[in-house]
């Protein structure tokens, strides 16, 4: 172990708890509420440094396996952190309180060496900044695998098949169609009317905010689809003003069978598959 | 080169392709049915493309043009069982088949076979 961590180990190492007080105090106000729990973080951080020093990882290189316990409970922190949704500045803000009390620990040991205290601020000031961005770095790729998940749950939960009627199945699509969404909900329906059998498909756009020609070419892709298995497809749902906009685009809905709400869609599938619907009175 | 089996079931001509179509087996089985076709005087013919997992553009355009022969040799053709997958494909590929039929399954296809005959024979 060379000179400057045996320093830097030693202005980590004396008084613990005053340490961790002085770093607390360091923090500014809106960041000292988490008291109790933030000081459990500074201890385990705190060990976290001895460690990495001890085993004579070098303060420049954070990615040395010397450092690995100290980066574990650095992800940790920030994971735990991320998840109760505080901003990834107070994270780092936080970790960039040691400097304080470190370098008055310092400034106290290197009072006669003006060159030895260069040294070991230097190295301590490095040190500190490499864990902050380390902090960063795993806060926001935590809080990106949130932002993933919940976009692949969007897609699951947009595309629900339902059965309407012996042999009819409906789709009620919801928001903005894109490929991705659009090809979801292709294969979903495909694979309902393979197991199902049902010869004839609703899509309900009413939840579409705007048809462009994108939509279009994405709707039409899927009945052509749909008519290759041998089924048929009814588009429901069309609001007139989305009507309005087919026609001034100019998108050529031919051969396919529109309706403007779902329930008029279900009639003419009961129409065509046989079905008779009269009230009894 | 592998053939596939032309079954004949009354007047209706029936073929199952359970291997991955190569190109030199699509011409086969274009010329074949054809042959049958007038051999026999079948007015339909069902290809059953439900084991069919791979296809391509070349297959796509084979089962058009073998639906324009069978018309022109006075046939209706019926395509069933289509899987989602070939289906998604041959739409990505821009092929619709237009003037193909399609049906789920071979039950619902021999329905519509029996339909089209009979508006066929109404017509007439």
């Amino acid at each position: 172990m060379n000179d400057t961590n045996q320093a830097l180990l030693d202005a980590l190492g004396a008084e613990e708890s005053q340490l961790v007080e002085s770093w607390h105090a360091a923090l500014p106000l809106s960041a000292q509420t988490t008291g109790q729990s933030s000081r459990g973080e500074a201890r385990q951080l705190l060990a976290g440094l001895r460690d990495g020093l001890r085993a004579g990882g070098a303060p420049e290189a954070l990615d040395t396996p010397a450092w690995a316990p100290l980066r574990q409970s650095l992800e940790a922190l920030s994971a735990a952190r991320a998840a109760k949704g505080e901003k990834a500045g107070d994270t780092s803000l936080f970790v960039l309180a040691l400097k304080k009390p470190m370098f008055d620990a310092l400034q106290q040991r290197f009072a006669k060496d003006p060159a030895g205290l260069g040294a070991a601020l230097w190295s301590a000031t490095s040190l500190v900044d490499k864990v902050a961005q380390h902090t960063v770095t795993t806060f926001q790729s935590t809080r990106e695998d949130i932002i993933r998940r919940q976009q692949q749950d969007l897609l699951e939960l947009s595309t629900p098949v339902v059965k309407l009627w012996e042999g009819v199945l409906a789709v009620p699509m919801i928001g903005v169609l894109d490929s991705s969404r659009t090809q979801l909900v292709m294969e979903s329906l495909l694979q309902s009317i393979v197991s199902s059998g049902s010869a004839l498909a609703i899509i309900d756009i009413t939840g579409v905010p705007t048809v462009d020609t994108l939509v279009a070419q994405h709707l039409l892709k899927t009945v052509t689809a749909i008519r290759l298995m041998g089924a048929d497809c009814i588009i429901s749902g069309i609001r007139p003003q989305i009507a309005q906009t087919i026609v001034h685009l100019g998108i050529d809905l031919q051969g396919i069978t529109t309706k403007a709400t779902l329930a008029d869609a279900l009639l003419v599938a009961l129409q065509r598959s046989g079905w008779r619907v009269s009230r009894t009175d | 080169m592998e053939r596939i089996p032309i079954l004949r079931m009354g007047q209706t001509l029936l073929v199952t392709i359970q291997i991955d179509m190569q190109d030199q087996t699509a011409m086969a089985l274009q010329e074949d049915l054809a042959a049958k076709i007038a051999e026999t005087g079948a007015n339909g013919v069902m290809i059953d493309i439900s084991a069919l997992e791979i296809v391509d553009s070349f297959v796509g355009r084979m089962l058009s043009s073998i639906s324009g022969i069978a018309r022109i040799l006075s046939a209706v053709t019926v395509v069933v069982g289509m899987q989602p997958a070939v289906a998604i494909t041959l739409v990505e590929l821009g092929l619709s088949l237009p003037g193909v039929r399609t049906a789920l399954n071979v039950e619902r296809g021999m329905q519509l076979l029996d339909t089209v005959r009979q508006e066929k024979f109404l017509d007439r």
